[in-house]
């Protein structure tokens, strides 16, 4: 059987952003996968050496619009771990809240990026209809839609009175009973079954191996949810990883699933235990030494590394994306997959190529 | 094995009518802390220019010896940083975006 290269990407009407990948196939299976990335390059990075550490955070919330406040949030905590600046509990639960109304919005874009990926163009538009009213909420109480900037070092910028979380609250019923009707044909549909069961089968000694973070790990068996180190309210919030031993598209998308209904659990439990008192700690002086912090993201795990001399400005500022340690799976997971199945695949890691990036 | 799940849903939204706003006839719905446009009160300004140094983005511009406060709307991110470190209370953010151009030109009060 004669090979074919097929280029896949950047521009393709599945992709979201811009990741390349040769496909090498034999009739209609792929037998080999070279991707590339680079094409959204922007020097985040390097941005550190020129920007105040306080400025910084607008720019850590940029590297990805969709998990924006997490990664502004795990900027802070390393740099407040840095400096000892005990954050106030009512900004711990702030951030909580803001932080799983992100993974709640991700995880619906998700949902409707893969019913888009395999052609359900109906289910597409009702995740993202869904989707609206997570984005309502938290315009209501950031003021913005998709970049929050309500995280700063040493707390939060806004507070959230009683009523909006009574409001909230009140419209969380509503979300979780809209997410229901979706996740019921996700999950329930003979077509989306079809597309996706046993499709991308990655078992659980290849995605410890590989190293696969979030969703992707924890549908092949690998119970890892960063959430369970306990920063901001998780330490009174307890979060148990949800996880499936298939390792197939269907068992991400479950893990994806029943993730919008553990998010809304813990939002609520938020509300509830939320203490009054301050939103933020004055700091002053500068960040001195190095550090390391983890967080959970929509995708999975998000390493920081942070160096500080004691100046204004930081001296390196590193970034391990979920996604990126991400790709090497779907590496693993695309020879063997008919073409047709190529963006499905590609979308169920939830690529955020712009993290990766960065 | 089900296909009815999607059809039920599809008719129900179709009975409900649709999830959009029909714009431009409707108007847009403001949520109230929406962070838009910044607006400057000219009359409280020293000129301190805390705001020029604070911006992330290098929007603003102020002149302490002519009295002029300027800004380039095309690079302000509507963060609230200036809002945040004016002394005198004379920043705020409005709720709704600055208008469409076609110049870049700096507004200057």
């Amino acid at each position: 059987m004669a090979r074919t290269i097929i280029p896949f990407g950047p521009q393709h009407p599945v992709l979201p952003e811009p990741i390349h990948l040769d496909l090498a196939i034999e009739d209609e299976k792929v037998v080999d996968v070279l991707p590339s990335v680079g094409f959204i390059h922007r020097g985040l990075e390097r941005l550190v050496e020129r920007k105040d550490f306080q400025e910084f955070v607008y720019v850590a919330e940029r590297i990805c619009g969709i998990c924006s406040f997490i990664h502004g949030q795990t900027y802070c905590q390393g740099i407040e771990e840095l400096m000892q600046v005990e954050v106030p509990a009512r900004a711990q639960y702030l951030r909580t809240i803001w932080g799983e109304l992100s993974r709640l919005h991700s995880h619906l874009l998700w949902l409707g990026l893969l019913a888009d990926s395999f052609g359900f163009e109906s289910l597409f538009m009702h995740s993202w209809r869904v989707r609206e009213r997570i984005l309502d909420q938290i315009e209501a109480t950031t003021g913005g839609r998709v970049i929050f900037g309500s995280c700063k070092i040493g707390g939060v910028r806004r507070d959230i009175s009683p009523e909006a979380l009574a409001v909230m609250r009140k419209e969380l019923d509503v979300i979780e009973r809209d997410m229901r009707e979706i996740v019921d044909v996700f999950l329930g549909d003979s077509s989306v079954k079809r597309r996706l069961q046993g499709v991308g089968v990655l078992s659980r000694d290849d995605a410890y191996i590989l190293g696969c973070v979030g969703p992707t790990a924890r549908a092949s068996g690998v119970a890892q949810d960063m959430r369970s180190l306990g920063y901001a309210a998780f330490r009174d919030i307890k979060v148990e990883p949800i996880v499936r031993t298939e390792g197939d598209s269907y068992a991400r998308c479950v893990v994806r699933c029943a993730e919008l209904f553990q998010s809304v659990d813990i939002i609520r439990q938020a509300i509830d235990r939320i203490p009054p008192g301050a939103i933020e700690t004055k700091v002053t002086g500068f960040p001195d030494g190095e550090i390391l912090v983890r967080t959970e993201q929509p995708r999975g795990e998000v390493a920081y590394y942070l160096r500080a001399n004691g100046s204004r400005n930081l001296q390196r500022f590193r970034v391990r994306t979920p996604t990126f340690a991400n790709l090497p799976a779907l590496v693993r997971m695309l020879p063997g997959a008919n073409l047709a199945d190529v963006p499905v695949l590609v979308l169920t890691i939830d690529p955020c190529i712009s993290c990766t990036e960065r | 094995m089900s296909y009815l799940g999607i059809t039920a849903l599809n008719l129900k939204w179709a009975l409900k009518g649709p999830a959009t706003r029909g714009y431009p006839l409707a108007p847009r719905r403001v949520i109230a802390d929406s962070r838009g446009a910044l607006a400057f009160a000219k009359a409280n300004c020293i000129y301190c220019s805390v705001c020029r140094k604070k911006c992330p983005t290098g929007a603003i511009g102020v002149n302490r010896n002519q009295k002029k406060w300027a800004i380039d709307r095309l690079r302000c991110i509507s963060c609230g940083y200036c809002v945040e470190v004016c002394p005198k209370d004379c920043l705020s953010l409005t709720t709704y975006m600055s208008p469409p151009t076609v110049t870049k030109d700096r507004e200057v009060f």
